[in-house]
């Protein structure tokens, strides 16, 4: 924000504009000299489908009010009708830019539900695809971000890295985006052989693409007036709009879930939680830089002790038989048909699991009456509370910074809405 | 804080407000009285021992074809967490068919303005005294709640034309001093 | 087109010819993401598989600046009136892409919430599978296109044609 400005007069410029801006103090505001503009639902700088109201005075923006629902598109009614297996797809379309993150967080609430052991493989794989997938959101959100600002540049080295990685998932499981690369139990299937040599060398593009984009951006003075001191939240407001994640440490609130609530093991890997100390754009875009480099260094811990064995569970409530077995004995036909006929169908009960995923802390409430479809799953997205603050953060502001803000506070669609 | 301790804690709080308690999964859920729900949430959230100050979610349930349940139809759940103190537990209340309305708690929590509308939204339920019950993800000339039970999953419905949102921006100007 | 000779610097053709093969490799596409297939519309744009290639680089998020409609990612009945509205918007000649099968049929998301296919809304010329699309499939789309507007009354070609499946219910 450009210290001292009132959002209700106009702009001090450096031209004798004083002697209005005191006329305009004395009187009443009107709402005839608003300007009323909307951003989105179809605009460029709103990623898809968000719309902003906005009340202009000049090119400040005195009130906003926001509207979401763009993209619901019944992920919650849709998966009352389908089994718990069959959710996992949909899952994957929540935030479709860390597709297996989503996976993650349903499986692990599923998999507690019916007290399943996933076996180390499957678990320490789980974590090296979930920070892939991690500092794709990151790169995706900042190259995005930047694009909006205006450095065009940055938004191609930041994809360039990022197809390495997709072909990376890719030869996992078949798919770029949506992967559904994991199955209640463990995986869908093992990784590939040269696995962790690709992911290795894909880890040092990573550094390089990253390294690129910081040097481009971290001494450019445009940069850093557009997004230094803008739309800045404290951490207290952050909490009490419910914000996790990196929007929230941003704010210097350390609060991430793999350090508060370990789980897969986060808490025998070392990494540091950075934080921001303000809270504004520029924050919350470095931010992601540094998390994209601790998650390398989680990722490079978890190869080294990556253990052997099956990536599927044994239990034969959730895990189909081997083929031999299927077609070699009347169990195993048995268990084939029961898995895919009636599904898997955990105890009635309610939980509440979550992750930290991308953009925070995704939490699934799972409600079963014992059949094999989910009674009612409500899914917790980060971006819903991130953009539950944005009307407030944007008030104030020039319309340009709104547009910085939007980016940096990372919301997909998808997830949002539903 | 263990859940018991919580437990306890809320019991010597507000001790007419607390009908029962479960462990779900490990968690702590306390079923509250539907219309103390907001005191109890403002206490769990002032009190220094307790302190939950971040609202995770407000998750809305139908529990009219549920297995066994005897229920009021309508389940408001509130998960609660404490940053401070890193413990976490549920709040349930339970509301009718006839009167699906429970006390709001969009003053207490920024977060909860959009999660009560998208239970209102989805579900049907009426959070009283709040400041803007409107439709937040389906359109404004939706009929029914589609998460409901008896609502068919694929009734579709037609929008004819997007809201102009200005009776929003108009409260908003109100309220900043426009006139 | 051909060329006359080289003493007479001229060539001869038609003119919709001509205009047809100028608005084929300038196609200025307009992407209504909103969903996942967005994001792998950004990956097309990028440099690795580049619609640069094929003429069809240069973004407009006016529709009134464009001429290739690209619908990307669900359409829901919110929305519906919003992509109605723009396609009513973009100036005449103007064409449509339905991206991944949620635009083209509403996909895995049969719900009370989804329009099963934004054809019950605006026409649409090429119709892209996959949940979402693999970015060659977007370049294809792009290529099937430029075919349908330098020959705007002929059929597909023999590579396009795929047999009808026959189902036996």
């Amino acid at each position: 924000m450009i210290a001292g400005i009132d959002p209700h007069t106009l702009l001090p410029t450096a031209k004798g504009e004083s002697s209005s801006q005191g006329l305009n103090a004395a009187q009443p505001k009107e709402k005839k000299d608003l300007v009323f503009v909307n951003i989105g639902p179809s605009h460029p700088a709103t990623h898809g489908t968000l719309r902003a109201l906005c009340a202009l005075d000049g090119e400040t923006i005195v009130a906003a009010v926001t509207e979401i629902g763009y993209l619901h598109r019944g992920f919650e009614k849709d998966t009352e009708v389908h089994t718990f297996q069959q959710c996992i797809p949909y899952t994957d379309r929540l935030n479709y830019v860390s597709a297996i993150m989503n996976n993650v967080g349903f499986c692990k609430a599923v998999e507690r539900m019916l007290a399943i052991q996933v076996p180390e493989r499957a678990l320490y794989i789980r974590v090296i695809t979930c920070e892939l997938n991690r500092i794709i959101d990151h790169l995706v959100c900042a190259g995005a971000n930047l694009v909006d600002i205006g450095a065009l540049t940055n938004f191609w080295y930041s994809f360039n890295v990022r197809e390495k990685v997709y072909n990376i998932l890719e030869k996992l499981c078949g798919a770029r985006l949506t992967s559904s690369y994991m199955r209640i139990g463990g995986l869908s299937r093992d990784v590939y052989p040269a696995f962790e040599d690709e992911v290795i060398a894909v880890l040092k593009e990573i550094r390089k693409g990253v390294q690129d984009v910081k040097k481009l951006i971290s001494t450019n003075r445009i940069f850093l007036d557009r997004a230094r001191d803008i739309c800045v939240i404290s951490g207290e407001k952050a909490i009490q709009y419910g914000w996790t994640g990196p929007t929230l440490r941003a704010s210097g609130v350390e609060y991430d879930l793999r350090r508060a609530e370990p789980y897969y093991h986060y808490e025998d890997f070392k990494f540091d939680v950075p934080i921001g100390t303000i809270g504004d754009v520029y924050d919350r875009i470095f931010i992601r830089f540094y998390e994209i480099d601790e998650s390398i260094h989680i990722i490079e811990q978890a190869l080294r002790k990556l253990p052997g064995g099956p990536v599927m569970t044994d239990d034969k409530r959730v895990a189909l038989p081997p083929k031999q077995q299927t077609y070699g004995n009347i169990e195993g036909l048995m268990n084939h048909f029961k898995i895919i006929m009636h599904g898997i169908c955990p105890e009635p009960g309610e939980i509440y699991d979550a992750t930290e995923a991308a953009n925070g802390e995704l939490g699934f409430t799972i409600v079963s009456d014992g059949s094999k479809n989910p009674y009612r799953i409500k899914c917790r997205p980060p971006c819903f509370m991130n953009f539950a603050a944005y009307h407030e953060m944007i008030e104030g502001v020039i319309i340009a910074d709104a547009v910085a803000n939007l980016g940096s506070i990372n919301i997909i669609a998808g997830e949002l809405d539903r | 804080m263990d859940q018991q301790a919580i437990l306890e804690k809320l019991k010597t709080l507000l001790p007419e407000a607390i009908k029962g308690s479960a462990d779900r999964y490990g968690q702590l859920e306390v079923q509250v009285e539907r219309l103390k729900i907001a005191e109890v949430v403002k206490a769990l959230r002032d009190d220094p021992e307790v302190g939950f100050n971040l609202l995770i979610d407000i998750v809305s349930v139908d529990y009219s074809n549920y297995p066994g349940w005897t229920g009021d139809r309508f389940g408001v759940i509130y998960h609660l967490k404490s940053l401070g103190l890193g413990h976490r537990a549920w709040l349930k209340v339970t509301t009718p068919e006839e009167e699906p309305s429970v006390p709001t708690i969009s003053h207490l929590y920024g977060n909860a303005d959009w999660l009560e509308r998208e239970a209102f939204d989805q579900m049907g339920i009426r959070f009283a005294h709040h400041p803007n019950l409107k439709r937040i993800l389906n359109h404004h000339e939706f009929v029914g709640h589609p998460l409901r039970k008896d609502y068919p999953i694929t009734r579709r419905q037609w929008l004819s034309a997007n809201e102009s949102l200005m009776d929003e921006m108009n409260a908003r100007l109100n309220k900043k001093g426009y006139v | 087109m051909g060329m006359t000779g080289e003493t007479f610097p001229a060539i001869t053709t038609r003119k919709d010819a001509v205009v047809a093969w100028g608005q084929k490799n300038s196609l200025w596409p307009m992407p209504f993401g909103t969903a996942c297939c967005a994001i792998e519309f950004m990956g097309v744009a990028a440099s690795v598989f580049d619609i640069a290639r094929f003429g069809a680089e240069l973004v407009r998020f006016s529709p009134r600046q464009s001429d290739l409609l690209l619908v990307a990612g669900t359409v829901t009945f919110k929305q519906a009136p919003i992509l109605k509205q723009i396609y009513e918007q973009m100036c005449e000649p103007k064409w449509v892409i339905s991206m991944g099968v949620c635009a083209s049929s509403g996909g895995f998301y049969n719900n009370y919430c989804t329009v099963q296919g934004i054809d019950q809304i605006i026409p649409v010329d090429v119709y892209i599978s996959g949940c979402p699309p693999r970015p060659e499939a977007i370049l294809q789309a792009v290529l099937k296109l430029q075919h349908k507007i330098e020959n705007p009354n002929t059929t597909p070609p023999a590579q396009f044609k795929v047999k009808e499946p026959t189902f036996d219910y």
